[in-house]
Formats: C-alpha cells, sequence, structure tokens
C-alpha cells in the first residue's frame, strides 16, 4: 500500500462517520465478532459502498482484526465504520471472551489446553 | 446467542464464537510471525495502523525522522478451538518505539509468550519486563538457530533472571509442534495458576 493510497483511503471512511452519536469505538476489540445481519432490518438506510464491502465480509462472524486485513484498511477506520453500521442495525457485535488474570476462568483455559492438543 | 448481548441490535445472525488472544512477544526478528504462521490455521493476516508523528515522544524519532508518518504491523493468526470458541495469536510489534501499542494488546489476552533468538536473548529482554511489571502470565520460548540450542534451558534462565515459576521452553518457531507445544506450556502454567 503506498502513502498515497492510504491517505485516499482514509478520507472516506472518516468523512462517513459525520459527527453523529454512535456506540463507543471501545466495543469494538481487536477480536470482537462482528456479523451482518441478514436480512437487513426493514427501513435501514442503504449501506455506501465501504459499508457495503464490510457487511459482504461478515456474511458469518468475522474478529474485527481479520476484517481489517482482509479489507487492507486500518483498524481504527474498519471500527469508525464498524460503529455506524452497528448504530444502523446491519450488524452484530459479540464481545471477546472476558480474561480476567485475578479470577481465572478453569473451564475456558481447559477448553483451550485441550483444543491445542488436538493440533 | 448474539442476540441477548448487550451490543447486539438486530437478528438472524449466525451465532458468534467466543474469541480469546494470547501474545507471541519478543524483540525485533526474533521469529515472532514464524511461530504465528506455524500453528495458525490460516497464513498469518497483518493489520497496519497509521501513525503520525505527533503521536511519538521526541526521542523515539530516531531512525525515522525523513517520514511524517509511519505504520505499525501486527501480524496474527487464529486456532479455532471449537465452534464455539476461537484462539488469536497476536504477534507484538517488535520496534522499540512501538511498544506504547502493547498495552492494548495486553488487555484481555489469557497470557504472552516470550520469544527470545538464542543468538542474541537480550533483545527480548525488555519484553520480559513488560510482562513481569504487568503481572501478565508468560512462558519464555527459546527459538533455537536452525533448530539448535547450544544452551540449555537453565543457562537462559539464569542469564534472563527469571524467577523459577516461569517456564523456559526450548524449541523451532518455524516447527508447527514445536510452536504447538509452547502455547501448551502457556496454558499449562495458566492452568495451575487457576486451580491455586
Amino acid at each position: 500500500m503506498t502513502d498515497s493510497d492510504a491517505a485516499g483511503r482514509l478520507v472516506r471512511p472518516f468523512a462517513l462517520t459525520g459527527g453523529r452519536t454512535r456506540p463507543s469505538r471501545a466495543d469494538f476489540t481487536l477480536i470482537t465478532t462482528v456479523t451482518a445481519v441478514d436480512p437487513p432490518p426493514e427501513g435501514s438506510p442503504r449501506p455506501q459502498a465501504e459499508q457495503s464491502r464490510i457487511l459482504r465480509r461478515c456474511a458469518r462472524p468475522v474478529a474485527v482484526a481479520e476484517l481489517a486485513a482482509l479489507l487492507d484498511l486500518p483498524v481504527s477506520v474498519v471500527v469508525i465504520m464498524l460503529c455506524d453500521l452497528l448504530e444502523a442495525g446491519l450488524i452484530t457485535a459479540h464481545p471477546p471472551r472476558p480474561v480476567s488474570p485475578r479470577t481465572p476462568d478453569l473451564d475456558l483455559l481447559q477448553k483451550v489446553r485441550e483444543g491445542l492438543g488436538r493440533l | 446467542m448474539a442476540g441477548s448481548d448487550a451490543l447486539a441490535t438486530g437478528t438472524a445472525a449466525p451465532a458468534a464464537p467466543d474469541t480469546v488472544k494470547i501474545l507471541i512477544a519478543g524483540g525485533f526478528g526474533v521469529g515472532k510471525t514464524t511461530m504465528v504462521g506455524s500453528v495458525s490455521e490460516i497464513t498469518p493476516l497483518r493489520t497496519e495502523e497509521p501513525l503520525t508523528v505527533a503521536g511519538l515522544g521526541v526521542d523515539d524519532l530516531a531512525g525515522i525522522e525523513e517520514k511524517r508518518a509511519t505504520t505499525v504491523a501486527m501480524d496474527f493468526g487464529r486456532i479455532t478451538i471449537s465452534d464455539e470458541l476461537v484462539l488469536y495469536l497476536f504477534g507484538t510489534p517488535g520496534q522499540q518505539r512501538f511498544w506504547f501499542m502493547w498495552n492494548d494488546l495486553a488487555v484481555g489476552a489469557l497470557g504472552a509468550v516470550v520469544l527470545i533468538d538464542v543468538r542474541r536473548p537480550e533483545s527480548s529482554f525488555a519484553a520480559v519486563d513488560f510482562f513481569e511489571r504487568r503481572r501478565i502470565p508468560f512462558v519464555v520460548a527459546v527459538n533455537g538457530f536452525d533448530g539448535r540450542h547450544p544452551y540449555p534451558a537453565d543457562d537462559i534462565r539464569e542469564s534472563l533472571a527469571l524467577p523459577a515459576d516461569v517456564p523456559v521452553v526450548l524449541c523451532d518457531a518455524r516447527r508447527r509442534e514445536s510452536s504447538r507445544d509452547v502455547l501448551i506450556a502457556l496454558l499449562d502454567l495458566l492452568i495451575a495458576a487457576a486451580v491455586d
């Protein structure tokens, strides 16, 4: 990706966000899973071109980091667009499994351990 | 059910899996992406985040004076544990000036692997410090040179001044089974701590 390409890409997504109230960017971590709502809710606005690209990529659940890599866009830009899509009811967002070192989830850890053992 | 999430709006979405992550850290060029790639079920993906010079401290500009902006690249891979659970592996940016990104990455991680190049272990000292200071559980994985290990694990432990409870694993990051065993060593550490 050249610098001019990156600059050109940055303009459109940020321009799309236009100061509306929307879900917080903090709602989307790198491993938050997003899924397009199918069919889209009645009366929802027609998605713009970049939004349609995202919706096509998340017909099945996909993590935000994967989405950004597949679209070749920075995560920060994808997250802003996801905020709009979530607000419009065009996607659902599934937060990562909460992890706290103080209260470890033994069942979760054992599942991961078993999964790795099967590799 | 996705529909019961606080964030979910709308309906008719297929069930999304729970996700967890492990960080693969270490100095520049120690083999982090190699390790991610050897166990990942997908070819490692890369995200690039633009950074403006204003976001960096003055001292951090050495070597990039010519640039107005730069990008931080992050490589990551995926291991599907089950229909309900997916593990992501994130290789942390190796250059020291991008370490502020590690804080964000570390939030919500199960733990970390600090990968060490057996030829220059000092390049990963700072990574060991990072996880020790934040009390994030980690294992040290010593990546051999062409698969060879001239030093026993205990020598590495001594040179890094590691506490006895931090596992040191000799590995070959190019090999899937070897990288998997490193991750299993981390999970065993986490499980032992959870059972205590």
